[in-house]
This record gives C-alpha cells, structure tokens and sequence, in this order.
C-alpha cells in the first residue's frame, strides 16, 4: 500500500521545463559553427584571463589595460560555457556579437592611447572583425527569424508571496530597482503610464493595462494602444519549498518599431536582456529584504563591464551623475522582508 | 583622502583619491587608525585574481574611529572605536541568517560575474576585485563601511590596536581553518603555510583541543614562530613533507589538513613528497600544490580544511584520493562576523595576544615598500601594519611610483 502511494507521487512529479523563451529549431550549420566558436571562446578567454599581458603584446594594446582584457577573459569564457551548455545556442551566439563590439569599440580606444602600436592593433582589429562576421551569420542561423526582445529571470526573497506581490502590484515601486525605469504612474482602472529612459536623453513612453491580477499569484500586463514600443509581462509569485520566502519569475516581451524609436529601444534592452533583468531582479530583492539598493564604490553608474569605475570613493560631480544610485528612501520605511527585525546576535564558541 | 590603489600587476601606489561619503543607509564612514597587508592582497598585487581595475583601492583588514553614520545605523555612535570584517553582510538574507555572512546575497552588486565564473556569487569584500563587489578598500585614511549595524565591532580602549585588528580577518580565518577540522581530544592537525593565516590556525587548532599541531613551510621565521605557538615543524625545502608526516604519525596521517597557503603554492626544490605529483605541478599555471600534497597525507577518513584562497580552476586534483579515502572537504572565505566576538573575548580574556605576528609597522605612504617586502619574505617580514597617521619613511619612493603611473 505505502508502496503504491509512493508511486502515485513519483508520477505526480512533474518534469521541470523552463519558461524561458525557446526560439525555433536551430539549423546544423548553426550550430556547428557555435560549437566552434564555443571552443574559440573558452581558449582566447582563458588566454586573456591567465596572459593579458601577452594578449596585449600580440593586440598592440597598451598593457596598463590588462586589467580590462581580464574582464574580457570573462566575458568570452563565460560565452564559451554558454554555447557548450544551452541546448539553443542562440542567446550565447549573440552574447558573442556583443562581446565583438565591446572588443572593436576598446581598440578603437586603445588606438588613441599614446602608447598603442596603430600597426599591431589594425591587426587584431581586422581578426575581430572577421570573428564578428562569423558570429553574426552564426547568431542569425540560429535564432530563425524570431523578432523582438525577449527577457526572463528569476529570483528568491525572504518574504512571502502576499508581501512580495503587494509590493509589485504597486507598479510606482517598479523603477526603484528596474535601471531603465524613470516612472510609472498609475492611471485607474488597471491602467498605468511608463516612461523609460533611454540612451542620450531619449525616453520612451507607453501605456499598460492589467491582463491577469490574481494576488499572492501571478500579474501579468501588455501596453495599449499608441504606445512607443509593443510590450507585455508576466511576474509570478510561488512560495518556495520549506517556507523560504517567495521564487519570482518574470518574463518580458517586447516588440520593437523600427526606426529610431526600435534601435532606442534596442540600445535600452541591450545585447543581454536576461542579464539586465537579472541584474533588475537582484535591486528588487535587495529593496524587499533590505528597503534600499546596495551600491559600492565601483557600480554608481550600473553594474555592467562599461559601467565599471574604480573602487574609490566617487567624487561629488560623479555622484550627480550617478543615475542608478538607489532613490531617497523615505524615512521610517521598513523593509518587507519578515526577517528583517530579528538583529543578528553574535555566538559564542562551543569549546 | 590617501588610499593605497593598486595600479597593476605588483604596482601598488598611495595616490589623492575623494573622500567616502555615505550612500547607503546603514553605513558608516570609519577614519582608519590601523589596516594591515594580507596574503590575499598579494593574489591582487600578483594579478591572479581577474576583474581588477587600475585606481582599485586595496585592503580588507582594518579598524578606525566611527566618524558618521547612515540613518540606519542606531548601534553605533561618532567616535566609537571599532573593527572591521572583511566580508560584507546585509545580516538579513538566508546566508547571513544562517551566519554565512561570505554568502551574502545582498552585498555584492557585481553578483553577475561570480554567476559566470563561480556558477554564483559570494558576498562583497573591502578592496577585492569587482568580482566581489568593487568595493574600496581600507589601504586608506577613510572608509566607507556598508551594513554598519552588521559588521563592525566596537573594541574596549584597554586593548591595542594591534591587538584588534587582526579580529578583521586573519585571527577568524585561521580559527575557522581549525574549527573545520572538527578538532576531537587527542587530534594532531597538520597545517601547510606558516603566514599570518596559518599562525592563527595553529593557536586556534590548539585553543579547540588538538593534542599535536604539525606546521609545514620553507621560510626559518614563519617556522620559529610556529613553534613558539607549540607546533612541530617541518620544512618542505629539506624534507619530505609526505614521509615526514608519516613517520611522525606511524604511517595513519594527521587527522586534518589545513591548507593555508592557497593558489600561488611553491614547489618546493630538490626533494619531493611524492612523485607523481610532481610531474603534474610542474606543469600548473594556478598552483595547488600544498592542496594536493595535504590530500594525500590526510589520514583516511580525515578533513581538508580549505583556507588558502583559489581563484578559477585547477588540474590534477587527486579526487581519486578524496573519495576512495572517504576524505571530507570544508573550505571557504571566513565567515568573520561569526567570530569577531567570541575571539574578542579570548583576546581580554588573555587567552591569545594577536599582535604576536606583527613585524613591521609603517606608514599607509610606504604601503608600496610594505607589499614588496611582504611578497618576499624579505627582512623577516611576516605582517605588515600600515598606519595612515604616521609619517612616511620612504616617502620619496612614494613620489617616484606616481611618476612611473601617471
Ligand atoms: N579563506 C579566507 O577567508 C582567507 C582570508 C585571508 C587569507 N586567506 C588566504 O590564506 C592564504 C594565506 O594567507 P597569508 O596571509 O598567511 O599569506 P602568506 O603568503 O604570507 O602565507 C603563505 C605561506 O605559505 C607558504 N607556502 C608556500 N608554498 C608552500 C607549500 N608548498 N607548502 C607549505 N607552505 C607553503 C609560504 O612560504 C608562506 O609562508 C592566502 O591564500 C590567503 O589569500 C584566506
Ligand atoms: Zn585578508
Ligand atoms: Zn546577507
């Protein structure tokens, strides 16, 4: 009988399946020439992690930049990993691309230090372009078509699925930890108006609607019409195994115009939109368990490679500019997190 | 304000940097009176750790005076005299809630490069690299200390701060190496690296009960002064470390392994403990040579207690060994907000005096004297305190690395 019960419950087990977006079939070619590069990746990154002074010798680039060819070593073993373990390596392909730009862009920036050796680097600037061309007819077999952007991520908060959904539902909270959020405003009746930044002051605007609203569950919402850009978004809320809090999952869709508007939109979701909404993720737990975000020294402009300063202490004109610093918080605000109130109490040593 | 920045490989150089200021609610700003030099700055100082940033400011070990608080800040006052811990905690995630402030899951705003080099991120540490955070460091006169509430503990003024300060990291750290060792009466422990890190182990490994400490090094100093600690000593330049450890324990092994020695390992010379290892070091790049060597002498059964920090990958890893042998692995960055108080008490209990290990004090202007002489073992040097008070001894030096930098 127990048995049997056993049973029945293995059955029950469900078989995990991301919710993530899965673009169509990948071609062979495709995947073949991203398995190449996947190896290509792994060794050059290694290479500029172990060597970026040898890197920077063969590059022509000054080698006080070592510290940033690291940081690109990174980059390119992460990609690396990437295209070995997804079974659709579309979105590794095109973190590639972008790898490809950041490269062309800082030997551009190294041709003009008075160091750099022009020969050498029309060299390697001539390599990564060939490289680059590779990629993108790679990234462009693979993602078949598909248009849009695309974003998923979750996370894990120490708080419960009412508290959690509570915060979100009030989409004026959203732009405390969403970077490329200026405002929403809530209009009424399930609408709301969003403006998000972009690039050079640009800014686009959109109105959305509540589609699904079921508390402590699931939220989902899509713009109107006459918006900038088509988008819609889902935010689930599940409580997580043994009482730990709540496990976000939020999925985003956007659609895109052409035009000046589509490459503003483009530029505001960049070449990694899981990364960015991670990174968004990563805000929104820390405004839950904490009631503010968390910044240091090195991130006062945004955690991604281009936004990376020195750790030191930002000079005051840094500070205005410093646009992802964590908004005012308003006095006596309490974090929702229901661990936040027990103090942490030293231990002794057990001898 | 002057801070200690590192300029690339082995360059450090003590430049004008802006003063910190609060941008967190729960921080406070420390005016620093002591902060130290740790083999791990070394990993930096030689660039075997990735994502460092010329104009980084170096240093996790220090204390000071509290100079201004953040709002949220209601367990300290202005002029409270306080230490450190080296990693950053937010005291209110599931990691810190479970005392593994390392693991913070708040503290590091650079999470997404742990994610793709380590799979996930650790905490935010002072002055590390922006793979933990990219936060400055406390080579400084100020610092900006996130989580205040947290971290730092205040230190009664009877005590020096000498005697403090290594409450920051090194004193947690080699207690933590020990505590892992799951120490039982009658247990001898052998420790690889006789640093700060491994002093501190061996009077911790003491101080949990073990009966024998058996402490492995090259360099005469560090092993004199593991044995004014009570430990035996072997020296892995003349001996071999394997057949030592065997005859000293009839061929079992130490009951623990600690290796406090971490990724920048030497081989030693002519002799080797063990042949086949040999051959596969020789070819290593990141060097875990104490590590594998503390593998294959652990008793069966026995602890590797991982202190000695690795940064990526490493080959030939005997895990053969490990798992046939039933051997167990603890490793970590320490989790020192878990220790601050309990060692502060055995400090005014007189049960152990930190500042033992100190052999050089100088000023934060000749931090660049101080890493040099601390990477080579050179006049005796076994830890360097630097003191941004006081007045630089080689402050021409000072002036010749700007000219080489700028
Ligand atoms: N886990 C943590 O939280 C933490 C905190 C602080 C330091 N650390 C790490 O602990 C390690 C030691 O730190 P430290 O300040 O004592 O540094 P250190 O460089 O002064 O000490 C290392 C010692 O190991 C010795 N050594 C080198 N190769 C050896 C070998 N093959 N066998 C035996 N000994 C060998 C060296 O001679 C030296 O005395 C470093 O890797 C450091 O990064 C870890
Ligand atoms: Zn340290
Ligand atoms: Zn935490």
């Amino acid at each position: 009988m127990a048995a049997r019960q056993q049973d029945t419950s293995l059955s029950n087990a469900t078989n995990y399946s991301s919710q993530r977006f899965q673009p169509g079939l990948p071609s062979e070619n495709g995947k073949r020439l991203a398995r190449g590069l996947g190896w290509f990746s792994l060794g050059l990154g290694i290479t500029e992690l172990l060597a970026p002074k040898f890197i920077a010798s063969i590059s022509g680039v000054s080698p006080r930049r070592t510290g940033m060819i690291r940081l690109y070593g990174l980059r390119e073993i992460a990609s690396g990993i990437g295209i070995f373990a997804q079974k659709n390596p579309a979105q590794a392909m095109w973190s590639r691309v972008a790898g490809d730009v950041m490269d062309l862009t800082s030997l551009g920036i190294a041709c003009t230090a008075p160091d750099a050796k022009t020969g050498r680097i029309t060299f390697a600037t001539a390599n990564v372009l060939a490289v680059t061309a590779l990629d993108v007819i790679a990234a462009k077999q693979l993602s078949g078509g598909k248009k849009g952007v695309h974003a998923s991520a979750s996370c894990i908060v120490n708080a419960q699925p009412e508290e959690v959904y509570r915060f979100w539902r009030e989409f004026t909270n959203l732009p405390r930890f969403m970077e490329h959020l200026e405002s929403v405003t809530e209009l009424g009746e399930g609408r709301s108006h969003w403006i998000a930044k972009g690039p050079a002051g640009m800014k686009v605007e959109w109105d959305a609607m509540i589609v699904a609203d079921e508390p402590g569950r699931v939220i989902t919402w899509r713009s109107l019409e006459n918006s900038d850009v088509d988008n819609a978004g889902a935010v689930r809320f599940e409580a997580a195994a043994g009482g730990r809090g709540t496990i976000i999952k939020v999925n985003i869709q956007y659609n895109p115009p052409g035009g000046v508007v589509g490459a503003t939109v483009a530029k505001l979701f960049g070449e990694e939109p899981n990364q960015q909404l991670e990174d968004d993720l990563r805000r929104f737990k820390q405004v839950i368990e904490l009631g503010e975000v968390v910044v240091s020294d090195a991130t006062i402009f945004g955690v991604g490679y281009f936004d990376q300063r020195p750790a030191q202490p930002p000079a005051p004109g840094e500070l205005e500019r410093a646009e992802s610093l964590p908004p005012q918080v308003p006095a006596g605000e309490r974090p929702l997190g229901r661990s936040a109130e027990e103090p942490f109490a030293g231990r002794r040593i057990q001898q | 304000m002057r801070a200690n920045c590192w300029m690339g490989k082995t360059m450090v150089s003590v430049q004008d940097v802006p003063d910190p200021q609060i941008l967190n609610q729960r921080d406070a700003i420390v005016k620093i009176s002591s902060t130290a030099i740790c083999g791990s700055d070394l990993h930096l100082y030689n660039a075997f750790i990735p994502t460092m940033v010329a104009g980084d400011i170096l240093g996790h070990e220090f204390m000071g005076e509290v100079v201004e608080v953040g709002r949220e800040v209601t367990n300290l006052a202005v002029g409270d005299r306080v230490v450190v811990p080296f990693p950053i905690s937010c005291g209110r995630c599931f990691f810190c809630k479970q005392q593994m402030f390392s693991l913070c899951e708040n503290s590091n705003p650079n999470a997404w490069m742990g994610e793709k080099m380590f799979g996930h991120a650790a905490a935010g540490i002072f002055g590390y690299s922006h793979l933990t955070g990219g936060y400055a460091g406390g080579q400084a006169e100020y610092a900006r200390v996130p989580f205040a509430d947290v971290g730092p503990i205040k230190v009664p003024s009877g005590l020096t701060d000498e005697q403090v300060l290594f409450l920051s990291d090194i004193f947690p750290t080699g207690y933590m190496g020990a505590e892992m060792c799951d120490i039982k009466p009658g247990d001898t422990i052998a420790i690889w690296g006789c640093g700060p890190v491994g002093q501190f182990s061996i009077r911790s490994a003491f101080l949990l009960g073990a009966e024998r400490v058996i402490a492995i090094d090259m360099v005469p100093e560090r092993l004199q002064m593991a044995q004014a600690g009570g430990a035996e000593t072997i020296n892995y330049n003349e001996t071999n470390v394997y057949e030592a450890l065997m005859e000293m324990t009839g061929g079992r092994g130490p009951d623990a392994c600690i290796d406090d020695v971490g990724m920048e390992a030497h081989a030693p010379g002519a002799i080797h403990a063990y042949d086949r290892i040999k051959q596969a070091m020789m070819l290593e790049t990141d060097r875990p040579h104490a590590l594998r060597e503390a593998i294959m002498c652990c008793r069966n059964g026995g602890i590797i207690s991982v202190i000695g920090v690795y940064g990526g990958v490493i080959d030939k890893f005997p895990i053969g060994s490990v798992m046939n042998r039933s051997l167990t692995i603890r490793t970590g960055q320490a989790h020192v907000q878990r220790y601050m108080r309990p060692l502060l008490q055995l400090i005014e209990n007189g049960d152990i005096d930190p500042s033992f290990v100190v052999t050089h004090t100088m000023s934060l202007e000749d931090a660049a004297h101080g890493y040099e002489i601390f990477k080579h073992k050179q006049d005796n040097c076994i830890k360097v305190v630097l003191k941004p008070g006081m007045n630089g001894r080689a402050s021409t030096m000072a002036r010749e690395d700007d000219t080489i930098i700028h």
